[in-house]
């Protein structure tokens, strides 16, 4: 072999060597890289905010409603159903037993734990969907999971959990990692005639209007569901603000805890991770 | 002239065969076209990405039929057709572009 031809040889060698892993990287899901990137983001768009101002979604964006923010707090219009959804959780089912029996630590202060991957199912199950579990597994019917009944219950839960931060594992199974990263495809995905994904709003343009809505950054999204919206009138479960940002984008909005919100859910929260619970919150 | 007046004639022949058809739509032409329609938003749900526009226009050239408006009613499926497909290629070119997006 010619000296020429042998240094070529171990040339290509290299050059493969190197290129391997990197294309490998590029396609494997990395959800700690990803966070981290994610967060940088918004700290970096948004330099004078702390990092857990974020929960507060547009009342972090400026002063004036950073201020209305704290006067809504006064006299929270969810208390109503913090109230109700207390209650509720304590009230026993038909057969004795209540929703704590179906929840580790009696369900107080766990809300920060969901959505987690369940290992048995191979799937991500969320607070909205164990909650109707549980009323199944006790001869209870399910409850609408747009309704107010599941936005109560999921207030209580949430305000148990208030300043906790968010703790969602993504455990070392490939079915995990393929439910993050499907949530994170349909995240930046555009869907609808208005050719809106999830980030157009939350990513590109959090603090800008639309309308006359101050668009929420996609940092600590999660951290406040469910909420009571001045615009619904009432109270909504991370479901129903799924489904209603898919109609805004003229999409048709698929069924509430489907697989694909299931994981949307799974990657936000993840995204998330260290930003305390706030909810229930209050929006415009 | 006579050529002329041969041409002339076979020209209005034609105008008038074709302003007739695209006046008068009928039951049958309403069909198909809504078939095309349905057909390409089926696909859209299969890509679980329908939009509410088709089914509101798909829902509209269907009154437009059941009151005789067969014109109305092809018109408004072809509309309903094209926005299906333009679903179907959104979801189609995103399962690439999202990638466009995404924060590194």
């Amino acid at each position: 072999m010619s000296p020429r031809k042998a240094i070529s040889l171990v040339s290509a060698a290299l050059a493969l060597a190197f290129a391997a892993p990197s294309a490998i990287a590029a396609d494997t899901p990395n959800p700690m890289a990803d966070a981290k990137a994610f967060q940088k983001f918004f700290t970096t768009k948004f330099p004078k905010l702390k990092l857990e101002d974020f929960v507060n979604g547009p009342y972090s964006m400026n002063e004036d409603l950073y201020k209305q923010w704290q006067e809504k707090e006064q006299f929270p219009p969810y208390e109503f159903a913090l109230e109700a959804g207390k209650e509720m959780f304590a009230t026993p089912f038909k057969n004795g037993k209540t929703y704590g029996d179906c929840f580790p630590n009696q369900g107080i202060g766990i809300r920060q734990n969901y959505p987690y991957f369940d290992d048995k199912e191979g799937k991500v199950i969320t607070l909205e969907l164990a909650l109707n579990r549980c009323r199944e597994a006790n001869g209870e019917p399910p409850f609408s999971y747009v309704k107010d009944e599941m936005a109560s219950l999921t207030a209580y839960m949430a305000f148990t959990s208030r300043g906790k931060p968010f703790d969602i594992k993504i455990p070392d199974d490939p079915r995990a990692l393929q439910a993050y990263q499907k949530g994170k495809e349909y995240f930046y995905t555009r869907r609808g005639q208005l050719n809106f994904s999830c980030a157009t709003c939350h990513v590109q343009e959090p603090g800008e209007r639309i309308r006359a809505e101050v668009l929420a950054p996609a940092l600590g999204i999660m951290n406040a569901l469910p909420i009571y919206r001045s615009e619904w009138s009432g109270m909504g479960t991370t479901s129903r603000r799924l489904v209603t940002c898919n109609s805004q984008t003229r999409a048709v909005p698929i069924n509430p805890q489907d697989e694909e919100y299931r994981d949307l859910e799974y990657y936000l929260s993840y995204m998330s991770n260290g930003l305390p619970i706030s909810g229930p919150g209050a929006r415009p | 002239m006579k050529t002329i007046t041969r041409n002339l004639l076979s020209t209005a022949v034609l105008l008038l065969a074709g302003s007739t058809s695209a006046l008068a739509a009928s039951e049958a032409d309403f069909k198909a076209a809504y078939a095309a329609a349905e057909a390409a938003n089926k696909e859209a749900a299969g890509l679980r990405n329908q939009w509410t526009t088709t089914a509101a226009t798909l829902a509209a050239a269907k009154k437009s039929a059941d009151s005789g408006d067969f014109d109305q009613a092809v018109a408004q499926s072809r509309e309903a057709e094209a926005l299906a497909k333009a679903s179907v290629f959104q979801a189609t070119s995103e399962k690439e572009r999202w990638k466009d997006l995404e924060i590194r």
